[in-house]
């Protein structure tokens, strides 16, 4: 099976909105505004130019942002967060 | 329907239909410098309970073209406050031309302090004793936020003052009657002094957003981002029929205005607090 890819929804489709430690975006095809915390905003950054599979975007964000070492439990915690994303239809997958 | 007036506030013009005369008679009293509508956007119908309700214990329901449903139907006796609930709920309901806050509005000259809470927070109060110093009054309800422009736009209707409040009525407003034994408590509507509604047309900017709670020791605290978005999302009733201008409006008024968070214990250190954190602006 492929491993399969994350992308972020179109940046037409989204307002985005940074205000403290929580990112407040407006998501246009259903209207529902989501407040989001580290790491969300920052994987909707990183799958934003292009598609990335899991391992690559842990990857990406470690090369930006401490998440400690790049064990399992990272991925793990990385694979809820996208699955949350993509529920909210922040994050495509593909 | 038998009884009926016409009524505008600011940008909202209300038509109100009852069948009795007794509360449209009150309106036109306490509506005595307003203008009469010449279109609404609104409509509120007092109706009977039940066709034997108009006469025997007559009893008020609230009707329009928004209503709630599950609403006990208020005594006649009670038709000035049946009328000025079914106004809110048009407008809470039913308004989209504005990001709608349920707010208290109060400026000087061109720029206004939003004051937005819960009920029992204050607000009315506060908005009246400021009125009563200087501050014009643009409104104890909802403000009004332009979509385009984030102007407030006034909606300076009748303060509902209630229980202790009601003793803080100046003697030289005009009032309507004293409402006893309503499900609020004993209610008193003020009219704003007719300064405030000879300027019902001329918006504000907002340049301070307060969220008042009363009988607490004085504080006052300034407010995360996060936290002033979601108490204004909270105070919205429209903020989700808006969709995204709503978010733009919304997320303009936290950028620009500055937010605090204000504990006071009583009116006089209210006001006081209020004039301080103004002038330190």
């Amino acid at each position: 099976m492929a491993v399969p890819r994350y992308r972020a929804a179109e940046a037409a489709l989204l307002i985005v909105e940074p205000l403290d430690i929580f990112t407040a975006v407006y998501h246009r095809p259903s209207g529902i505004t989501h407040l989001l915390n580290e790491p969300a905003p920052q994987i909707l950054e990183a799958l934003d130019e292009a598609p990335l599979d899991i391992e690559a975007l842990l990857a990406r964000l470690a090369g930006t942002y401490d998440l400690g070492d790049a064990d399992e439990d990272d991925t793990a915690i990385l694979r809820v967060r996208l699955d949350e994303l993509e529920a909210a239809g922040l994050v495509d997958r593909l | 329907m038998r009884h009926r007036i016409a009524l505008r506030v600011g940008l909202v013009g209300f038509r109100i239909g009852s069948d009795w005369r007794a509360p449209i008679a009150a309106l036109d009293a306490l509506y005595r410098d307003y203008p009469r509508a010449d279109f609404a956007h609104y409509s509120v119908r007092l109706e009977a309970a039940s066709l034997a309700r108009r006469w025997l214990r007559p009893a008020v329901r609230t009707m329009g073209d928004y209503h709630l449903p599950d609403a006990a139907p208020l005594a006649l006796a009670h038709g000035l406050l049946a009328a000025e609930m079914g106004m809110n709920l048009q407008v809470a309901l039913g308004h989209r031309r504005h990001l709608l806050l349920h707010a208290a509005v109060v400026a000087r000259g061109d720029r206004a302090i939003l004051m937005s809470g819960v009920s029992g927070a204050g607000k009315s109060t506060l908005a009246l004793l400021l009125s009563q110093r200087g501050w014009r009054f643009l409104g104890d309800e909802f403000a009004l936020i332009d979509l385009t422009t984030g102007l407030a736009h006034p909606f300076p209707r009748p303060i509902s003052l209630k229980n202790e409040s009601v003793a803080l009525i100046p003697p030289d407003r005009l009032t309507g009657p004293l409402l006893s034994g309503t499900p609020k408590g004993e209610v008193r509507h003020v009219a704003p002094d007719a300064a405030a509604v000879a300027a019902m047309d001329e918006p504000a900017r907002p340049a301070l957003m307060i969220f008042p709670r009363f009988g607490f020791p004085l504080t006052l605290q300034g407010m995360a981002p996060t936290e002033t978005f979601v108490r204004l999302t909270q105070a919205s009733t429209n903020y989700v029929a808006l969709g995204e201008a709503g978010f733009r409006a919304l997320t303009r008024l936290r950028a620009e205005v500055p937010a605090v968070a204000l504990d006071y214990p009583d009116g006089e250190a209210g006001v006081a607090a209020v004039e301080s954190i103004w002038s330190a602006l």
